[in-house]
């Protein structure tokens, strides 16, 4: 494969394929961080690829009391899927199930987007009639009365069909350690980049995919070509120097968000160097037919 | 660009309808047109001409140098991105029915502000008459979106059959403050007087600055600290501090009027 050398590190002349997804977002604030970050932190989980999950959730960052709308503490947490329908699904159960619970919380939209999904609208309900709203600057609140005051969601939050899952990037080094100090540089630095989630754990995904399988009726299995360890007996993509192989997956509510989370990715890792860090950076694809986005590495260093 | 000037001549002999003068309706018009438009209620007509000296300007805006107790209908069914200011008293029922825009009035207003507003934000820096915010006879729902804030005191029954919206008074109010409120919230920074505070008050929240009695169909419900409330005081914040103050501290809440629905609240400070 054609390569780049960016200080000793070799970038493919690949591309990250991605496709369209719905996103939305909300603002989790509560009276301290730590409560803050746990609502988001449960409510984010199991939610890593909409091949298994309902939906790709992560947190894109955390706010200061400056920044949220009530003035504490908060989280912005965002949410793919691929259709309006499931994204609703997904947070209304979501939001329900761990953010009302979460003790202290409060709910608002993350943005406006070009269409809304009823939130607060649907939990009303668990009021019993006690529920009361409260319409501030043209948004509309709920207040749910729960066993340690007050719960406040916001009536609806916003959507956005212009949203992009699948930006990666293959972070390839000598060895776990230092494969891995690579991929969790680059993961700060997408944490950084507002608009980007990477919803797997930590950011990281060890077990990549090809599509197909040997076996009947599976649609996806192991990505041979990058594993070490088949490194001789299947058609490898790696070189001989490579023993370990990460990946980070990136989700964004724009094109251009998952193209900075990327560009700020490999400007992590490049920064760390080779001698520390990974000595090989590529990007996963389908051969370009099957994913309408196209972020070509070369174009991002 | 200034706005489109109205200076008064002569205190009026009559009490004058200026609904048709608002920014939204005078689009397009010469100041010879402005001059013809009948302002009259009674068998004497009058025109502004009589009445304004018209200077033209930027027409999402007017202003009234020199105002009086009988402009009524000032800024009715004014819409969204228009503003008028004016310079001195005005009459009754000030924005009524507007849709949004912004009213400022230096002086005082007279009875039936905002009546059955749906969107405007007016500002009063002097006093506001009886019934702000209130339907007239036979309608239904009073004010039902938008924000008033009274620098100086109101009358009797304000925030009668509020439905939406938010009403502040940072003066004192009158007797009956929030009856037959709907919903929505009214806020008084100085006394409250009377003993019926949300009299037959269905769902809306009541906020007083100061401590004291209510009838005896609002429950006590304990002090907390309230998110909405918070919410409320970074909104306000610039328009009303002292608003802000009091919604951001912890607050006593009485439920009520539970002689009715019950579902309303009467906040005081804790």
């Amino acid at each position: 494969m054609p390569q780049l050398i960016r200080k000793g590190i070799r970038i493919d002349e690949s591309f990250a394929e991605a496709f369209p997804m719905t996103g939305s977002g909300v603002v989790i604030t509560a009276p301290t961080r730590k409560w803050a970050l746990q609502a988001a932190a449960t409510m984010t989980g199991y939610a890593t690829s909409v091949i298994g999950c309902d939906c790709e959730a992560g947190i894109d960052r955390e706010l200061s009391t400056r920044e949220t709308p009530d003035g504490r503490p908060g989280v912005r947490v965002l949410l793919f899927g691929f259709s309006p329908k499931s994204v609703e699904k997904a947070l209304v159960n979501r939001i329900g199930q761990c953010v009302l619970t979460c003790p202290g919380s409060a709910v608002f939209s993350a943005f406006d987007g070009e269409a809304k999904i009823k939130v607060g609208d649907s939990m009303r309900q668990f009021g019993d009639k006690w529920q009361i709203s409260k319409v501030i600057d043209g948004r509309r609140y709920w207040r749910v009365p729960v066993m340690d005051g007050e719960f406040l969601v916001e009536s609806s939050v916003g959507l956005t069909k212009k949203s992009v899952g699948g930006g990666n990037l293959l972070i390839m080094g000598e060895d776990w350690a230092k494969t891995m100090r690579a991929t969790e540089a680059a993961v700060e630095a997408v944490h950084e980049t507002p608009d980007a989630i990477a919803p797997f754990p930590g950011g990281v995904v060890r077990s990549g995919s090809k599509v197909g399988s040997k076996y009947k009726g599976m649609g996806a299995s192991t990505n041979d070509a990058y594993c070490p360890t088949l490194r001789g007996a299947t058609n490898s993509a790696l070189d001989a120097d490579i023993g370990c192989v990460l990946e980070i997956v990136i989700d964004g509510l724009t094109s251009e968000a998952v193209a900075a989370a990327m560009r700020a990715g490999i400007k992590a890792i490049v920064a760390l160097g080779p001698k520390n860090g990974a000595k090989r950076v590529g990007a996963g694809n389908y051969g370009g037919k099957l994913g309408p986005f196209h972020y070509h590495l070369k174009d991002l260093v | 660009m200034k706005p489109l000037l109205f200076t008064l001549k002569a205190e009026p002999d009559q009490r004058l309808d200026l609904s048709s003068l608002t920014p939204d309706r005078l689009v397009g018009r010469s100041a010879k047109e402005i001059e013809a438009i009948s302002i009259g209620t009674t068998r004497e007509t009058v025109t502004v001409g009589d009445i304004f000296k018209v200077k033209l300007g930027d027409v999402t805006s007017v202003r009234f140098d020199g105002g009086s107790d009988r402009f009524d209908l000032l800024g009715a069914k004014l819409l969204p991105g228009f503003d008028i200011h004016v310079e001195g008293d005005v009459g009754a029922q000030l924005g009524r029915a507007a849709k949004g825009g912004t009213i400022t009035v230096a002086g005082d207003a007279g009875p039936y502000v905002a009546s059955q507003s749906a969107g405007a934000h007016i500002d009063i820096y002097g006093d506001a008459g009886d019934f702000l915010g209130a339907p007239l006879a036979g309608e239904i729902p009073g004010m039902s979106g938008g924000r008033v804030i009274v620098r100086g005191s109101v009358g009797a029954r304000a925030g009668d059959r509020l439905r939406r919206g938010i009403i502040i008074v940072e003066g004192d109010a009158g007797e009956d403050l929030g009856s037959r409120a709907i919903a929505g919230t009214i806020i008084v920074l100085g006394t409250a007087a009377g003993e019926r505070i949300g009299y037959l008050n269905k769902r809306a929240s009541i906020v007083l600055s100061e401590p004291r009695e209510l009838g005896p169909t609002y429950v006590d419900c304990g002090a907390h600290s309230l998110g909405f409330a918070k919410l409320f005081a970074k909104s306000l914040a610039p328009e009303s501090r002292g608003a802000a103050r009091l919604l951001s501290g912890r607050l006593q809440r009485f439920a009520g009027d539970t002689a009715v629905f019950g579902k309303g609240e009467v906040l005081l400070p804790a």
